[in-house]
């Protein structure tokens, strides 16, 4: 139905007469059509591999999609970013600039009792919550004898499968850090080595600490402002 | 000329994408609160145009918001199903390479069986099988049980058939990749799994269809080659007679 918009008069053509078309050289200019069905491919790629909140690298990306339109590549990724917001209200955004990592975020403003989630994947956004929580108000960053030792309060014990979260220490230590939720580093000079946890960059990008804040608020019943600190820190950071 | 998008119509889409399937009253619900939440014109009767808009901006995506019947109530349900798939590529990257090759091989027992079922004893027994990796039936129960909760497969008295989001989203493949062997139904002429035949021509009918049709009829007869029709027809009166008396 679209229109082919092939470029005329490109000599170079001529030159490689019996060369296998599907391989366009550096002077063949891209048609629209085959752009926009790199998008299409880039979108649905995008979009599978956020299903499972893992982060997408560029060199997959570029291996996957892209491959011989390299050279289109900030034109491609930049059409189906475009089309995520406009289509799907996602974004497409880089959360590590150095090794070239993206993940999608939600750009529609979160709604009351909002049903988005499956059932399982509402109860682990919940226990994220709390855990995120957590280490905000505990000044951004906790050991992880700590972070267990607060979710025995909720009866979540690191050896002991959970009826709803399983193997809950797979699900913190492993599943939320993969999913860039949470980051945890080993703290040094400890022996036997300890870590802490402290908010991922999905979880700046997806939520925020004026959320968070507001969330232990009405758990508690009390006013965000009672804990001055944290409100100042959270007031601050609203990007 | 494509209405726009407006943020009730991708709450509405990411929510149908998110759910994998979408019984009817739910949709309607979900393009409530989505026009509401995001402040946009809601009409209740509207649902279709509303899912429209959408369409025609998958479409250059080929993709699209597909609805189908459930083979089991007849009621309708949502999907996002993707059209350029040629493949269970959809499930592609759930699953490992001996899970999709397990599926495939159930999906034929399904398609190829009479009434659309698959006894959990034949899938087992087609584990130990399998050319990408030999699976322990115990190891397959536990993949069945997968499919089952990620609405691929349904089971019923430890039989399994196709689930109504499967059968929405397969639907082209299915029909292009067994086209001798995948019935259609005769009433509404879309791919039926599970179905009553008649057993003079053979041509086959989905149960809510069969309802529907022989709504009343005292003597059901095939729609094709009006003989008797043979299978216990619930909700008519002669379906509820033969209760009564065995034949």
């Amino acid at each position: 139905m679209s229109q082919r918009k092939r470029s005329k008069g490109l000599g170079c053509s001529q030159l490689l007469d019996g060369e296998d078309d599907s391989i366009p050289t550096q002077v063949e200019r891209r048609s629209q059509e085959q752009l926009n069905q790199k998008v299409s491919e880039l979108v649905q790629f995008l979009l599978v591999k956020d299903q499972k909140k893992i982060p997408i690298k560029r060199a997959d990306i570029l291996k996957n999609i892209i491959r011989e339109y390299r050279d289109a590549y900030s034109e491609i990724i930049r059409r189906a970013d475009r089309t995520l917001q406009e289509v799907f209200g996602l974004q497409l955004v880089e959360i590590d600039a150095k090794r070239h990592i993206y993940i999608l975020i939600n750009n529609l403003p979160c709604a009351e009792g909002e049903q988005l989630c499956r059932d399982k994947e509402k109860e682990k956004m919940g226990l994220l919550l709390v855990i995120l929580s957590f280490i905000f108000m505990k000044g951004n960053s906790v050991k992880d004898s700590a972070l267990w030792e607060f979710l025995h309060l909720l009866r979540v014990y690191p050896g002991k499968q959970h009826s709803v979260f399983g193997d809950v220490r797979k699900l913190v230590a492993e599943e939320f850090v993969r999913q860039k939720y949470l980051e945890t580093t080993a703290i040094p000079l400890t022996d036997p080595p300890e870590f802490k946890y402290q908010w991922g960059p999905r979880a700046e990008k997806e939520t925020s600490k004026k959320d968070v804040l507001n969330f232990v608020a009405k758990m508690q019943g009390k006013d965000p402002k009672f804990w001055a600190s944290q409100y100042s820190e959270a007031n601050k950071a609203t990007t | 000329m494509a209405a726009q998008m407006t943020d009730a119509h991708r709450r509405f889409l990411q929510a149908l994408m998110s759910n994998g399937i979408t019984e009817g009253s739910e949709a309607k619900k979900l393009h409530q609160h989505c026009c509401e939440t995001d402040k946009v014109y809601y009409a209740h009767d509207k649902l279709d145009d509303f899912i429209s808009t959408i369409n025609s901006h998958l479409q250059p995506l080929f993709m699209q918001i597909r609805k189908g019947i459930s083979e089991d109530d007849g009621r309708a349900h949502y999907a996002v199903v993707n059209l350029a798939e040629t493949e269970v590529t959809k499930m592609a990257s759930d699953y490992t390479e001996s899970e999709l090759e397990l599926f495939r091989k159930t999906m034929d027992l399904i398609i190829l069986s009479e009434n659309g079922f698959a006894s959990s004893t034949d899938i087992l027994n087609l584990a130990d099988q399998l050319k990408t990796k030999k699976m322990k039936k115990k190891e397959a129960e536990q993949v069945l049980k997968v499919f089952v909760e990620d609405k691929w497969l349904s089971e019923k008295n430890g039989e399994y058939t196709l689930h109504t989001r499967c059968i929405i989203e397969m639907e082209q493949y299915i029909l292009s990749n067994y086209q001798d062997v995948a019935r259609k139904c005769n009433i509404c002429h879309s791919l039926a799994i599970q179905s009553q035949g008649c057993e003079s021509c053979g041509i086959g009918m989905h149960l809510p269809c069969v309802r529907k049709y022989f709504r009343g009829q005292t003597e059901p007869r095939c729609p094709e080659c009006n003989e008797f029709w043979s299978c216990d027809t619930p909700g008519t009166k002669q379906g509820v007679s033969r209760m009564g008396s065995q034949t």
